[in-house]
């Protein structure tokens, strides 16, 4: 075997190299710079009116009112949407996996349609869904007698809304993996289990948790660095509203990045945003790791 | 995804050399927007035929990403010669820099003068008192409404005053107190603006450095509005009236201010017994002086400062403001026609709904032509609108807020305006 060469390794990673580092860490550290000035569409016409303004824009995400609602409209759909989408798709992992049911193929394609769909179209066809006089909820609701909601102009419910919709939209995706995980359990366990008269939970509780362990803790991470984004749900159904009960720090990013040009401003949102995710992802390793043990 | 996005744009702005598309020096380029944009290459050819040896190019944009790709181009370097924007985007290109001053071309032109346009239109594009933009078409709102609910509560004509306003509206709850009288949306800055500038506010105060939303006009307005979702007259709630036409149909509000897309589309939506029941009126006024202001809409086509065609350009301005083109173009999208002897015209003069935009555009007014102010009126009005209809802060507190993040939003303004010298 010849020794590698420094050569041959700048020819196989030396392209993927060049376009990491131009499309992403430059523009990153671009971005990293920009935080630290005031940068907006002044800026873009007339260099001269650019500052630095230092943390500025940091502190002023502290006294940002709008910017703490985001952050906990953002960390309420996390909390909330993150573990029931989670149990949403084991559940439907477990269902589709038994041995008793039939004509798999089909309930996998259905539980799995929403996660292809558009999600532009689909927030459109659940804003019809929620609708407080002619919606289709409201209208199964009238059945329990249930008085008529107002899913997504009320403050309290659109939230919630907005988490049905993003679970119901998402749990198939994480649940194929789940399924995944579910066929690698070897079957021995299971027969073994039965002839010592394992009841069914304490099988699930004691064989199918522990071996989907490692699933579980990908699927958590990637859920919740997915949750952390939150925003083309709110920005199609409800732009942040009502009463900006529904604005997450991506949709508020964007709206004073894109829409207002204060990019300065926004990039400190974007890496701010960038270290609670970064913290997230530690915590729940951490945590994984001591359960672990 | 998105903050990938801006990593790509950022990108892109640092690694975009000057990507200037060298075509022949008779090819100008034009970039359109939204339907009006579709439409206006129907109009080409004639251009053409007219001045034999000079091309245009359209392209097409649609409006949701209009103003983002026309501030992408200028970063990039890459506007077309000649390009349509909202005429309430002209200050901000202007303070980009990008767009070429227009009076020596007006003052030369043969085909058009200032005064062949609304004065309150053309005010629009007009910047520390040069004109930078060419209105194209106009659009401003007037009030919609059913005749036939206001008959029953005992008027023959539409409300000409805010007080007749509500009381007409007051009547109408009264007849049937499930439903609403007027549309006055919480998600849309326009209804508080319109009625803050009818009471003769200025908005912002200090050129334009400061909020002024707390002072009396404003206030008095806001308070004026506030009392239709205080009294039930008007609807809080915004999920519940997805089909503004379906609404209007149920008589859910019997009025509402609107613009004239609208008139196309209750033509076409609404069910044909509704068609003799519906009517456009000028808007109502705090005073004696009717109708009371609207804003001043509609788009402009500006020249681009850096093209080598400028002339060019202006020969294609000129051919788009021309009469018979401004005409045939009404008759092709609807687009209400700049150009005021255009309104002569048979086809306008006897369209009755088109009657009040007539009235109304001879009575608009600008909003501030400062860059900040879009982000002033969706971020911050709307906002405040919501809460206080919601009961969540008084009107007193909510402009105070208002005036207080306005500020905020100034602060840049201020700053450069302190640079040179003008504070």
């Amino acid at each position: 075997m010849k020794k590698t060469t420094f050569s041959t390794l700048a020819l196989f990673l030396g392209p993927g190299l060049a376009v990491l580092l131009i499309f992403f860490f430059l523009p990153v550290m671009a971005a990293f710079i920009l935080s630290f000035t005031d940068f907006n569409i002044y800026s873009l016409g007339n260099p001269d009116y650019l500052r630095f303004v230092g943390f500025d824009n940091y502190m002023k995400l502290f006294s940002d009112d709008m910017f703490w609602t985001a952050l906990k409209n953002t960390f309420y759909f996390v909390i909330a949407g993150g573990p029931l989408s989670i149990a949403a798709s084991l559940g439907a992992a477990i269902l589709l996996n038994s041995k008793l049911i039939r004509f798999k193929g089909i309930f996998r394609l259905t539980y799995f349609l929403p996660v292809v769909t558009t999600l532009v179209a689909v927030a459109i066809v659940w804003r019809y869904i929620y609708h407080p006089r002619y919606g289709l909820l409201n209208y199964f609701l009238g059945f329990c007698g249930i008085d008529p909601l107002d899913w997504l102009g009320d403050p309290h419910l659109a939230m919630p809304a907005i988490i049905i919709m993003a679970v119901w939209k998402n749990f198939g995706y994480n649940m194929i993996i789940f399924i995944a995980g579910l066929q690698n359990i070897p079957e021995e366990l299971y027969e073994a289990a039965s002839l010592e008269g394992a009841s069914a939970w304490q099988k699930f509780r004691n064989i199918t948790l522990p071996m989907l362990a490692p699933t579980t803790i990908f699927i958590t991470i990637i859920t919740m660095i997915g949750y952390f984004q939150l925003f083309a749900e709110p920005y199609v159904m409800t732009q942040g509203g009502p009463l900006n009960s529904t604005l997450s720090i991506v949709l508020y990013m964007y709206q004073e990045g894109f829409r207002w040009w204060n990019i300065g401003y926004s990039t400190a949102i974007a890496f701010s945003l960038f270290i609670i995710i970064l913290i997230g992802t530690v915590i729940q390793f951490r945590v994984q790791k001591a359960l672990e043990k | 995804m998105k903050s990938k996005l801006i990593f790509l744009l950022l990108s892109a702005a640092i690694f975009w050399s000057c990507g200037n598309h060298t075509a022949d020096k008779t090819t100008i380029t034009f970039w359109a927007i939204g339907a009006e944009g579709e439409q206006v290459s129907k109009l080409i050819p004639e251009f053409e035929r007219q001045n034999p040896g000079i091309k245009v190019r359209v392209q097409q944009i649609p409006w949701t990403a209009a103003h983002e790709k026309l501030i992408t181009a200028f970063a990039s370097e890459t506007l077309p010669d000649v390009f349509q924007v909202g005429n309430t985007w002209v200050p901000e290109f202007e303070a980009l820099g990008t767009v070429e001053p227009l009076d020596d071309y007006l003052m030369k032109s043969g085909v058009i003068r200032d005064t062949s346009f609304f004065e309150g239109i053309l005010s629009t594009n007009e910047i520390d008192g040069k004109i930078y933009g060419i209105p194209w078409y106009v659009d401003t709102r007037v009030l919609f409404y059913r005749t036939d609910v206001i008959e029953k509560a005992g008027y023959s004509s539409p409300p000409k005053t805010w007080n007749e306003l509500y009381d007409l509206s007051k009547k109408i709850k009264a007849q049937n107190p499930e439903n609403y009288a007027f549309f006055l949306p919480t998600n849309e800055w326009l209804p508080f603006i319109l009625f803050g500038i009818q009471n003769g506010s200025a908005l912002l105060k200090n050129n334009d450095s400061y909020g002024d939303f707390s002072g009396k006009p404003f206030r008095e307005a806001f308070e004026y509005l506030a009392k239709y979702y205080y009294d039930g007259l008007a609807p809080k709630d915004m999920q519940a009236v997805m089909n503004i036409y379906q609404a209007f149909t149920e008589a859910y509000f019997s009025m509402l201010i609107t613009g004239p897309w609208n008139v196309t589309e209750m033509k076409n939506r609404l069910p044909a017994q509704m068609q003799n029941k519906w009517m456009t009126a000028p808007l109502p006024s705090p005073d004696s002086v009717y109708p009371g202001y609207s804003l001043a809409g509609g788009s402009s086509i500006v020249i681009n400062k850096n093209s080598g065609k400028k002339n060019l350009a202006w020969k294609f301005i000129e051919f788009l403001s021309s009469h018979e083109i401004q005409y045939r173009f009404y008759n092709q999208v609807s687009a209400l026609p700049s150009v005021k002897s255009v309104w002569d015209e048979p086809a306008l003069k006897n369209d009755k709904y088109m009657q009040a935009f007539y009235v109304q555009l001879n009575r608009t007014k600008a909003t501030p032509k400062i860059p900040e102010w879009e982000q002033i009126v969706f971020a911050k009005i709307q906002q405040y609108a919501e809460f206080v209809a919601a009961k969540k802060l008084t009107v007193e507190e909510a402009l105070k807020e208002l005036d207080s993040d306005t500020d905020k939003i100034l602060e840049k303004r201020r700053w450069i305006l302190e640079k040179e010298g003008k504070l």
